[in-house]
């Protein structure tokens, strides 16, 4: 007798979260289960003791840009504002691995942010001196410091965009962001979350101007407060209580080459060339290009900034000729005027905001999961996202990051 | 690499053009008498729709105009292409 096929497999190993059916009621209800999503469900269970908690996802869970990103965390921006709460994540991020008692992979190999131009140099020099003054560990490297860093870069001066220099922050890194979704998942369902996936909000209700309940395809769930953590969908969902947002959702693209040897040993970025380059460590180079220009949300891009990324990559990169392109994809990133997040309270009570972390928000994943957790539970801006505001765009206080932000991740 | 329809040109590859984002934003009439809540509305809120969205692109390596596009966002699809200062045409998306 033959036995069936797949029958000489091992059980399947135990799931790291339940599929539970939706309460009719919850404290708190998350919309979208991506990394911010997920991350403030666990610190609202484990620092506030906040568990009637739902997190619901209209896909898979860490689907959306939490399974598309590049990885690349680092806390070098320029203003106080972002200092604060960027590296608050970086420091979470340095204990994240056994605060969740999962694996991640988080490895501190640094990174590189390329000077091409003068005033590249003058800004990078500058944007260093802030980060020191804020207690964030910053150098200015020449050439031939960039080169001993990442011997593939190329520093010679006879190409279009010459290395004049770079910023480099020894403790920033890359994790495996999947295993991070995963890691924080299971501890949150450790602690009661319900994970409710293939639940899309459709709706939400308001009574005397506090949010109520959410509709949603697997019907109406009632709710305390709601936290909206929908990344490039966050203008769509606020758009339902009437709430306008400056956020614009564009296409980002990113690829991977097949696996190599270990080749580079750090993360490299350059806003000038647009490409930002990493090794993961199955042994892909890892690569970022700027958003596509249009609003999107096909999860799709176009094809000649693939190009133009790859050109950028092979003259700062000669090593990389012959390496194959294996997969391109694109995420929504939610992009906001001064390319600084949005984080906080909002005119409808009880509803919280999340969003506006454009192409950047992989990094900030535990210190916003701890940040936005206390504002739900204390209805109140942690100090750390007290600067990052809605109200920003109409008094003027914006928080420019375009210079540490705009095409790096 | 998608096609676009420019309204003089006739379609030419995407990389011809510049994105100007949403259209028919009208410069405010009177600038001195808006309240900072409504210059933060003209400056920085933009519509971001999930669908078809009326907006600007100049055909900068062609005939450099501007025109308006309406484009289903969720697909990228130009539904219409129509010149400066004609109204936006019915679309089904
Ligand atoms: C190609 C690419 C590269 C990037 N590289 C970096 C990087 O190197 N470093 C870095 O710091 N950041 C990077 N980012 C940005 C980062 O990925 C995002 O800022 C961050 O992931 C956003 O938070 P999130 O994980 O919660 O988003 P998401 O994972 O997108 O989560 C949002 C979730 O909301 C769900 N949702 C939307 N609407 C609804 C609804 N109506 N009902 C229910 N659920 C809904 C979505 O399905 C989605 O799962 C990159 C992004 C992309 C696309
Ligand atoms: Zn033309």
């Amino acid at each position: 007798m033959t036995s069936p096929p797949g029958a000489h497999l091992p059980e399947h190993p135990d799931f790291l979260w339940d599929n539970p059916e939706p309460k009719s009621s919850y404290d708190v209800v998350i919309v979208g289960g991506g990394g911010h999503g997920i991350a403030t469900a666990y610190y609202l269970a484990k620092v506030h003791g906040i568990t009637n908690v739902a997190v619901l996802e209209k896909g898979w869970l860490a689907g959306g840009n939490m399974a598309r990103n590049t990885t690349i965390i680092r806390s070098n921006y320029l203003w106080d504002e972002s200092s604060g709460i960027y590296e608050h994540s970086l420091k979470l991020w340095e204990g994240l691995e056994e605060d969740l008692g999962y694996p991640i992979l988080f490895d501190q190999r640094g990174v590189l942010n390329l000077a091409h131009s003068l005033q590249d140099v003058r800004d990078s020099v500058r944007r260093v001196n802030a980060n020191r003054l804020n207690g964030i560990d910053a150098e200015w490297v020449d050439p031939a410091g960039v080169k001993e860093i990442c011997p593939i870069v190329n520093t010679s001066p006879d190409v279009r965009y010459p290395v004049l220099g770079a910023t480099y922050q020894p403790r920033a890194g890359i994790a495996k962001h999947d295993y991070v979704a995963w890691g924080y998942a299971r501890a949150a369902h450790a602690m009661g979350v319900d994970l409710i996936q293939n639940c899309e909000v459709t709706g939400m209700e308001t009574s005397g101007g506090r949010i109520t309940a959410v509709e949603t395809s697997r019907g109406r769930i009632a709710a305390g407060k709601v936290a909206l953590c929908a990344a490039g969908h966050s203008s769509v969902l606020a758009e339902m209580v009437g709430l306008r947002l400056p956020l614009a959702s564009h296409p980002l693209q990113a690829l991977v080459s097949e696996l190599l040897e270990p080749v580079h040993p750090t993360v490299v970025m350059s806003n000038a060339v647009h490409v930002y380059v990493s090794q993961a460590h199955k042994g892909e180079l890892v690569m970022g290009a700027g958003i596509d220009s249009y609003n999107g949300y096909g999860q799709r891009g176009s094809f000649h900034i693939i190009e133009q990324q790859m050109s950028a990559a092979l003259e700062l990169f000669p090593v990389f000729a012959r390496a194959h392109l294996l997969r391109t994809w694109a995420g929504i990133v939610d992009v906001s005027p001064d390319a600084s997040p949005i984080v906080g309270l909002t005119p409808v009570g009880g509803l919280y905001l999340n969003c506006g972390w454009g192409t950047g928000g992989f990094k900030a994943t535990p210190g916003v999961g701890d940040c936005f957790a206390h504002t739900i539970a204390h209805d109140k801006p942690h100090p750390f996202n007290e600067p990052f505001t809605l109200e920003r765009f109409t008094t003027g206080a914006l928080v420019d990051e375009h210079g540490a932000a705009a095409v790096a991740h | 690499m998608q096609l676009i329809p420019c309204p003089w040109c006739g379609p030419r590859e995407e990389a011809e053009f510049h994105y100007g984002g949403q259209a028919h934003v009208a410069y405010p009439e009177d600038p001195s008498a808006l309240t900072d809540e409504e210059w933060a509305r003209y400056v920085f809120f933009r519509d971001n729709p999930s669908g078809p969205f009326a907006e600007r692109w100049s055909h900068n390596a062609g005939c450099r105009r501007w025109f308006n596009a309406v484009r289903d966002t969720r697909t990228h699809d130009l539904l219409a292409v129509y010149r400066v200062g004609e109204p936006m045409p019915e679309v089904t998306a």
